[in-house]
């Protein structure tokens, strides 16, 4: 990951016509080759933030600099080097899929042999070669959703920012997404800004995180260090043991242990203040058991994002 | 920091030649042509068979063929008069909102386009569809006069030929950016469509009643007066201004559009021909007109989209 910083957003804030505040006081930056996700419930500001930084809609309040220009006043700039996937992705449905994507790689202003390769290689790594001269209205939601990231590749942005890219995918195009967008960072040190619902899947490819809940970023930064900011410097240590029936007692007694958590007759979670694992190792032997496995356990996504609600909205 | 950096018509060709491209094969232009196609073949042959009987006697066959009738079938003139709003607002009443619609309008304006690009490019490929419709007709319509007629038409007859081709062009653009601001305004495309028809009919149909109407109100009993009143409030129907600018330019003995006083006709020749050069002079407050409300509306058109919030 570079030191470069890509995309910078301060106390940006939006107002629609209607009166909500869809975004309110917003700062964060991106630096070149990192992968950041969007996350927040329905409603809580992403696909508004995402317009503004694109330039699609203007903010009421604050700046945004991407590349080091304002998309709102100087647009053509920050189109030709960002990537756009809307959450809501719709094709020309008369034309074909190689169509849909000549049509908007002539904005680019490629020569027609380039504008050839580049959409041939993106639909081909999207896995839709044998449909490209179908017409999109013969495509599934799914498949056009991956034309939509055929489109992405054919622009070949600096950053690609993603609505939600995974939704309505098999879970194989997941994968293969997943795996392509880590690979584009890797080799072309492109930066990705995606906004998602599907939270292991972000949890596994993104440096970085940012929890959005009415337009307000509560919580920003890498999965472990959120991981940190919400459950402190607990550890959860993940132990299988047969032979006794009960070990619940014997590990609670140990120093260290703040709780523990049956999850199975032989599986026990237990949250610790810091990483026990050879205490309580010893402690299972001598008791007589047989341990079978001993795991030290971060903090999913999902709790986090489960708590850091449960603290935003006590607040 | 406001200067527009590259070109500001970044992408017009591109979009222009999609939007010429949409109307070759559309079903709806298909519809469009063989009903232009058919009137006017029939009013054509109408106005040709009469114009036999005759032939020799005028000097103005070729402009003749557009407005003669006979019952019951409309002269040319009146047909096109129908048919080109019609055609504006077909191919205009979804430019805007069929984009909302299919959900392409995120994806087109993420592409390096300043976003009136897109207006720009869309009026222009339907003004191209419409000049080439057009042409063939005209073409077809030269081409059968002097087929029918045995005689080559005149070089004036042309120039007044080519004259109504850019007005009826002119007019074709008003109602495809009227339907145009209509997709801008209303999400659904069956609403836009209804409401620029609406438009449409009143101007044709209940604006003269109601001018009528309003003039006899407001003329005070003095008839000149009243006439007078009509005509200026008559005009603010683009059916209206399109009309009497056609048979200014079609009829050459036109010699005036307004309430002609008795003297202003003493020593005219009653059914004398003016030269083409007049009979622009009479309707040039009409294309002027016609140009003012087009970059009105487009104006209008322009504000609304930059307006637009792009998501769904
Ligand atoms: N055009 C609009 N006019 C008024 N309010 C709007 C408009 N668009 C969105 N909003 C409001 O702005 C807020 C944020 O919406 P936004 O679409 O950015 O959320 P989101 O995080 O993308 O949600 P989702 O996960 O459902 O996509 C919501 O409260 C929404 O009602
Ligand atoms: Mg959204």
């Amino acid at each position: 990951m570079g030191n470069e910083i890509v995309l910078s957003v301060s106390h940006l804030s939006k107002q629609y016509r209607k009166g909500v505040k869809a975004v309110d006081d917003l700062s964060f930056s991106l630096k070149e080759g990192e992968i950041f996700g969007l996350l927040g419930p329905n409603g809580s500001g992403k696909t508004t933030t995402i317009l503004m930084l694109l330039g699609l809609l203007e903010s009421t309040e604050g700046t945004v600099e991407v590349l080091g220009h304002n998309p709102f006043r100087t647009p053509l700039v920050v189109k030709r080097q960002v990537g756009y996937m809307p959450d809501a992705i719709g094709f020309y449905e008369y034309m074909t899929a190689y169509e849909n994507l000549d049509y908007t790689a002539r904005f680019l202003g490629l020569d027609a042999n380039e504008r050839e390769k580049r959409i041939k290689a993106s639909i081909a790594k999207m896995r839709l070669t044998d449909r490209m001269h179908d017409k999109v209205k013969t495509y599934s939601h799914g498949m056009k959703r991956r034309l939509g990231l055929a489109e992405l590749l054919v622009k070949e942005p600096r950053i690609a920012i993603l609505d939600e890219p995974t939704q309505g995918l098999d879970p194989q195009s997941i994968r293969e997404f997943l795996s392509l967008i880590t690979s584009l960072r890797d080799s072309e040190g492109m930066t990705f800004l995606l906004s998602s619902h599907q939270l292991d899947e972000v949890q596994s490819v993104c440096d970085r995180v940012g929890l959005f809940s009415r337009g307000k970023l509560i919580s920003f930064g890498s999965v472990d260090a959120l991981g940190e900011e919400h459950f402190g410097k607990e550890v959860l240590i993940d132990l299988q043991a047969e032979g006794k029936d009960d070990l619940e007692l014997l590990l609670k007694k140990q120093k260290g242990v703040i709780g523990v958590d049956r999850q199975g007759d032989n599986h026990y979670l237990v949250t610790a203040s810091e990483d026990i694992r050879p205490i309580l190792a010893q402690q299972v032997f001598s008791a007589g058991c047989n341990l079978t496995s001993l795991e030290m356990k971060k903090h999913s996504l999902n709790e986090i994002y489960q708590l850091a609600y449960k603290e935003a909205s006590n607040e | 920091m406001n200067k527009r950096e590259g070109s500001a018509l970044t992408g017009l060709k591109v979009i222009w030649l999609k939007e010429m491209q949409d109307y070759a094969g559309n079903i709806r232009m298909i519809i469009l042509m063989l009903l232009i196609i058919l009137t006017a073949g029939a009013s054509m042959y109408v106005a040709a068979q009469t114009l036999r009987s005759f032939v020799g006697e005028d000097s103005f066959m070729l402009l003749n063929l557009f407005t003669i009738s006979q019952d019951p079938i409309p002269s040319f003139l009146s047909f096109i008069s129908f048919l080109v709003p019609l055609t504006g607002i077909a191919l205009g009443f979804d430019a805007i909102n069929s984009e909302f619609q299919n959900r392409t309008l995120g994806r087109v304006l993420s592409q390096p386009i300043y976003r009136d690009v897109l207006l720009f490019g869309k009026a222009l490929g339907a003004v191209s569809a419409m000049a080439i419709i057009l042409l063939a007709l005209w073409l077809l319509v030269i081409g059968c006069a002097m087929l029918f007629l045995g005689v080559p038409p005149s070089g004036e007859q042309i120039a007044r030929a080519f004259a109504f081709y850019v007005v009826t062009l002119l007019y074709a653009l008003l109602w495809y950016l009227v339907g145009m601001m209509f997709s801008i305004i209303f999400r659904q495309s069956a609403v836009s469509a209804l409401v620029a028809i609406a438009l449409w009919l009143f101007f044709m149909i209940f604006w003269p009643m109601i001018s009528q109407l309003l003039a006899y109100a407001f003329g005070g009993g003095d008839s000149f007066q009243t006439a007078k009143l009509e005509v200026v409030l008559g005009r603010i129907s683009p059916y209206r201004l399109y009309t009497e600018s056609a048979l200014a330019i079609l009829n050459p003995s036109t010699r005036s559009l307004g309430v002609v006083l008795f003297s202003q006709l003493q020593g005219a020749i009653m059914g004398s021909a003016l030269p083409f050069g007049q009979s622009m002079l009479l309707i040039w407050p009409h294309f002027t007109a016609f140009l003012a409300t087009i970059i009105l509306l487009f104006a209008i058109a322009y504000v609304l989209f930059q307006r637009k919030e792009i998501r769904m």
